[in-house]
């Protein structure tokens, strides 16, 4: 395949290139997802199930689903709204608003959970009016969901935007000339358009929100069967040397993030045209 | 406030419940984040700040961050060069398997990582006989941020590679340019900034990486402890402020890059326009 190669580019070096890349995606990639799966099948398929059906790991389980359950909803929205302002309309610190909207990808999820308690920790601002009043929020769900509502903030927004941006608003134009009120645009004419950025941005969203760990490890306190996700049962595992089953919820974990590649690849392909890949490299920005 | 589009409706809307979902979870707690730290008198903040500790952990974090993003950076060109120029088979599955590590969960690649590479690990029981024992110590971490930071270099070279012109090498071939003059002259100008960002960002994720660092790291103070466990060490402690400090300092240093970030992509962007 001549077109493939610069002309004259010796046959050698394309097929050198092509052998160490190969190795390095091996080693670099293949092996540690290859070693999750062959720690979790270690000791058998019985002790994988009792390991996976354990109260604490459900527990784990049920809260990982319950935190992606509220927290992909509520930045989905508020995703949607920022990226309908910011990418058709001009108005002052719209810059600014963009970048304040790249923070949670930029800083360390350690400092995503640690502002979130000083904010509502025993010592922080809201922590003395929180306790007279008996809410928990740090060591608690509510904070798990914030700071996980950080992290994951991002996502849908950066989807969408530059697609909505891309696709202009002759459309949208036609339908309010033609009488449609606006709520009846916006979900007959422009989430049509957008769906499969949407979608992925909520895909992307969700495997994050399922497995942060830095942020939530801050906020949680580790206390088994209540506010334990799957990331930090897995550290817990880890750390009293249960490998086979730290390894077990890992495999889950990693399944999801297979799907997750697997899934947005399918929609890249099946949809090219409405998801051009390169505005929409949300990878590309720090995670 | 001007309306690229003054018959659009929603503008409010939009606008408002964005400032109040961005104000409540970003503003908000990150200026309190800094107001804690600003409580401190400059005496206490050196005082903080200057202990070997600190410095150790600060060390070690922009240390093995910089380390793995200049690995990262021949690797990441090795494979986005042959992923974008060749054909052949599974490429397309090598291709999705390079967004592996922004998908897999850090804690997932922390301990698949330290299983790998101690001295019984399959990767690990090689290198030991070469007198190498890279788990629990600052080579760990350069391991497991090279795994990090590998997509982003990648990713941002794939579409400018893309996007080359081969007419361009084709006539510079014909007119008998050498292959050195190729890249030198064609293929690098348009690239050279896209890999320039590439770094920063591999840079920027692996300073405040947590999750894949330290199951690996061994955590010894001095050593191998990095500035996020140290906040988190000072939070279990009850520290506030200096968790606070040792946040902002963090935070400080992830709005620099970000700054030098967009930057760089508005360069790359217009190199880019240029080379099409």
């Amino acid at each position: 395949m001549p077109s493939d190669r610069l002309i004259g580019e010796p046959a050698w070096l394309r097929a050198t290139a092509i052998a160490a890349t190969l190795a390095v995606i091996t080693v670099m990639l293949i092996l540690p997802l290859a070693v999750v799966f062959t720690e979790a099948a270690a000791k058998g398929r019985a002790f994988l199930l009792a390991a996976l059906t354990d109260p604490d790991a459900l527990a784990a389980i049920r809260l990982s689903l319950l935190v992606a359950a509220i927290v992909v909803p509520i930045n989905t929205v508020f995703g949607l709204a920022a990226a309908w302002a910011v990418s058709h309309f001009r108005f002052t610190g719209r810059g600014l608003l963009v970048a304040v909207m790249e923070l949670p990808f930029a800083v360390s999820p350690v400092v995503s959970g640690l502002i979130y308690v000083l904010m509502f920790g025993l010592q922080g601002w809201c922590g003395p009016w929180l306790a007279a009043h008996n809410i928990h929020i740090i060591f608690a769900i509510p904070g798990i969901v914030l700071s996980t509502l950080f992290v994951t903030l991002p996502f849908v927004a950066r989807q969408v935007a530059p697609l909505m941006q891309a696709l202009g608003v002759a459309e949208e134009e036609a339908a309010l000339t033609l009488g449609a009120s606006p709520w009846h645009m916006f979900r007959r004419v422009t989430l049509p358009k957008i769906r499969w950025a949407l979608l992925t941005g909520m895909l992307l969203c969700n495997a994050r929100a399922m497995g942060e760990f830095g942020a939530v490890s801050v906020v949680s306190g580790h206390i088994r069967g209540l506010t334990n996700t799957m990331p930090l049962h897995i550290e817990i595992l880890y750390n009293e040397y249960n490998l086979a089953a730290a390894f077990g919820i890992a495999g889950l974990l990693a399944a999801m993030a297979i799907a997750t590649i697997a899934l947005r690849m399918a929609l890249e392909w099946q949809h090219h045209s409405s998801l051009a890949r390169g505005s929409a490299a949300i990878w590309n920005q720090p995670v | 406030m001007t309306a690229r589009y003054p018959a659009l409706p929603g503008f409010r809307l939009a606008l408002g419940l964005t400032l109040l979902w961005l104000g409540l979870l970003v503003l908000l707690p990150l200026a309190g984040l800094m107001l804690k730290a600003a409580s401190l008198s400059p005496a206490q903040i050196l005082a903080l700040l200057a202990t070997p500790r600190s410095l150790a952990a600060f060390r070690v974090s922009f240390g093995t961050a910089a380390l793995a993003a200049l690995i990262d950076l021949p690797l990441g060109l090795l494979l986005a060069w042959t992923l974008t120029r060749y054909r052949f088979p599974a490429r397309r599955l090598l291709d999705a398997l390079i967004d592996l590590p922004f998908a897999l969960p850090t804690a997932v690649a922390g301990i698949a990582l330290t299983t790998l590479y101690v001295e019984d690990g399959w990767l690990g029981a090689l290198l030991a006989p070469l007198g190498l024992f890279p788990a629990f110590s600052p080579s760990g971490i350069v391991i497991a941020l090279t795994f990090v930071g590998l997509p982003f270099i990648v990713r941002s070279v794939q579409p400018v590679l893309a996007d080359l012109h081969r007419e361009a090498e084709e006539a510079a071939l014909t007119l008998g340019a050498s292959h050195f003059a190729i890249v030198h002259r064609i293929i690098m100008p348009p690239v050279l900034p896209a890999l320039l960002t590439a770094l920063a960002l591999a840079f920027a994720r692996a300073v405040g990486e947590y999750g894949s660092v330290i199951f690996i790291a061994g955590n010894r103070p001095a050593i191998s402890e990095i500035v996020p466990l140290l906040i988190v060490i000072k939070l279990e402690q009850f520290d506030y402020p200096g968790a606070a400090l040792l946040g902002t300092a963090m935070l400080a240093a992830s709005l620099l890059l970000l700054l030098a970030i967009n930057r760089l992509q508005r360069w790359t962007a217009a190199e880019r326009a240029y080379a099409i």
